[in-house]
């Protein structure tokens, strides 16, 4: 088994765990949002949907400086975020996995929302009938009925995540052990002479990556789908 | 009691309702597609909200409109059993049954799972998933599920409709165990009239999102004005009778009604047993005179009491005999010959006599359910 430089560990375990971190703290606020779009009717809906969906069609790197106007020392965000807890997003870890988060949001969204769409609101109807009430029903109808676009929601924004690029890049910029995830250390190699045999390294890794979470939520999916099925 | 006054619109559909009858055994609402029988008991349920009225079960006011209640359907406990059953599909059979009954307080509980499982059968199937089951398991699961919740009234909404005659013919004494064993007050939709005859004791007429008629059946099924509603198909009257004898060298069986007695082929039912009885107009014949050698065992005098307004080659007869009322069809032409008129006396041959019910006044025990005489 051929091992893996210290540079290229660092960059794996560092991409690892942004797109882990972007995943884990966007999955309720993805529930949410495509719950609301999904089953509610509200003024702003058509807002808060063009919000959600706005990452997919702006160039990464916008998205990146309106992360940095927004949550920058002098953002409003990130003064706020500053005086209350100490914390400061921008060239850190913690910043590449918020900027990873919103390019893949629209991806997560998506996908949970076509899976609750397709939840049968008669069965939903019938819980209520014997006696549960609407939380109830959410947690033992809804949520298992829709596990399978969860899960895929969840593949896909961790995939986008761990490739995520630009909005990282001028967000969190590139600082090695910090921020310097998989594709911003490609990047930094193939700027650098000598540097293509380490960067065709580092692609094979990305691809073996992304490949075993396809296969995962491939077998995790179709586990859940036979439960729900029979 | 049942007492439904509610208005509703759904877009051009209006709905328009007046309900009050008792809640002992089961009382049916009957009316074509779309004439708002499912809107109505969507509307008991809670699942439907009305624009206006009230609605009350066993003197618990469900909604009123008034007064500003509308319980929401988890604090109405009524089970509902739908047409396409609605078992949970990522469930078993098992946790589908409790998924009512674990929300009921343990000192609420009047029926258990053991109790429902021995009743629907339903011991091969518990570890099983929905997807698994026949038509007729589903919705004997589905029954079971509703059961389970202990609800004070058991609503129906066409459970049998979607299965074909073998498994309505499964499901249909399920029900009738429910109806007479658990003596649980049932509303059953349906736009079969068979399946009404057969089950309910009451019968809500429902036409066009108006409600017609409340009555017992065998009244509405007598009723000439109401023939356009319940329709020419299998057009019969409903008659109660008892057991009265068995002449076992020929395989017989007299039944005693208002009328007269009946002789039909063999029931194995204890001398005294009352049930109901369904003359179809078709297997009747008319004579003036009492037939002296005939085959038809069953000879009824009888009095013509209305003559049916119907076009056609055929019209039927309402008759009466000994204050019980049952129908003829005959020829136009038969009818021009005899020269029947209201008040005519005649004689009514019998050919055939359907049995719909084994067990009228069985099984009206005290109250078990929630709310019962509450």
């Amino acid at each position: 088994m051929p091992t893996l430089t210290p540079l290229e560990t660092e960059a794996l375990r560092l991409s690892l765990r942004v797109a882990l971190w972007s995943v884990a703290t966007s999955l309720p606020v993805g529930l949410l949002v495509a719950w609301l779009l999904a089953r509610r009717d509200f003024i702003g809906k058509t807002l808060l949907n063009g919000l959600v969906h706005l990452p997919l069609v702006l160039p990464p790197v916008v998205v990146g400086y309106l992360l940095l106007v927004l949550f920058g020392r002098e953002g409003p965000l990130g003064r706020l975020l500053f005086s209350l807890f100490g914390i400061s997003l921008p060239f850190t870890w913690q910043g590449a996995a918020l900027a990873a988060a919103v390019m893949a949001f629209p991806l997560m969204v998506r996908a949970m929302r076509l899976s609750l769409e397709t939840v049968d609101r008669r069965l939903e109807a019938a819980a209520r009938t014997l006696g549960a009430r609407p939380v109830a029903v959410f947690a033992t109808i809804t949520l298992p009925l829709m596990a399978p676009g969860i899960v895929v929601g969840a593949v896909l924004a961790f995939a986008r995540s761990l490739g995520e690029f630009g909005a990282t890049i001028t967000f969190a910029a590139n600082i090695p052990g910090e921020t310097r995830t998989l594709p911003i250390a490609l990047y930094t190699l193939i700027q650098s002479p000598g540097g293509e045999s380490a960067a065709l390294r580092l692609t094979i890794i990305s691809v073996v990556v992304s490949l075993a979470a396809l296969a995962a939520s491939e077998v995790l999916a179709r586990r859940l789908r036979t439960r729900i099925e029979g | 009691m049942l007492e439904i006054a509610v208005e509703k619109h759904l877009g051009d559909f209006t709905i328009d309702a007046n309900i009050a009858c008792e809640t002992t055994g089961i009382v049916a609402l009957f009316g074509r597609s779309g004439a708002g029988k499912t809107s109505l008991i969507n509307m008991l349920a809670g699942l439907l909200r009305p624009d206006s009225g009230r609605i009350a079960v066993n003197g618990t006011t469900l909604f009123d409109s008034s007064a500003g209640i509308d319980l929401l359907p988890e604090r109405r406990r009524l089970g509902y059993v739908f047409q396409e059953g609605r078992l949970f599909p990522h469930m078993t059979v098992r946790a589908n049954l409790h998924y009512g009954l674990r929300r009921v307080p343990p000192s609420e509980r009047a029926i258990g799972p053991d109790q429902v499982v021995a009743l629907l059968g339903l011991d091969g199937c518990l570890g099983r998933r929905p997807h698994h089951l026949s038509g007729g398991e589903k919705q004997r699961v589905a029954l079971g599920r509703a059961l389970l919740a202990n609800p004070r009234l058991l609503l129906m909404d066409e459970p049998l409709a979607s299965l074909d005659q073998p498994r309505k013919d499964e499901v249909l004494p399920f029900i009738e165990r429910l109806r007479d064993e658990l003596a649980i007050p049932i509303v059953y939709v349906s736009h079969s009239m068979p399946e009404i005859v057969r089950l309910a004791d009451t019968m809500v007429l429902v036409s066009d999102g108006r409600v017609e008629a409340v009555g017992a059946v065998d009244d509405l099924t007598s009723r000439l004005d109401l023939r356009p509603l319940t329709g020419r198909y299998e057009a019969g009257a409903v008659i109660q009778a008892r057991v009265a004898g068995h002449d076992r060298d020929f395989g017989l069986t007299e039944l005693a009604f208002a009328g007269g007695r009946l002789r039909v082929p063999h029931v194995s039912l204890p001398v005294g047993t009352h049930l109901r009885l369904r003359i179809r107009a078709r297997d009747v014949a008319l004579a003036l005179e009492v037939p002296r050698r005939s085959s038809i065992l069953n000879a009824i005098p009888a009095v013509v009491r209305d003559i049916g307004t119907e076009e056609g080659p055929q019209v039927d007869l309402r008759l009466e005999a000994g204050g019980a009322a049952f129908w003829a069809r005959i020829t136009r032409r038969s009818l021009i010959d005899l020269g029947l008129q209201p008040g005519t006396a005649v004689t009514a041959l019998i050919k055939a006599v359907a049995i719909d019910r084994y067990s009228l006044g069985r099984g009206a025990g005290p109250g078990r359910f929630l709310g019962d005489g509450a």
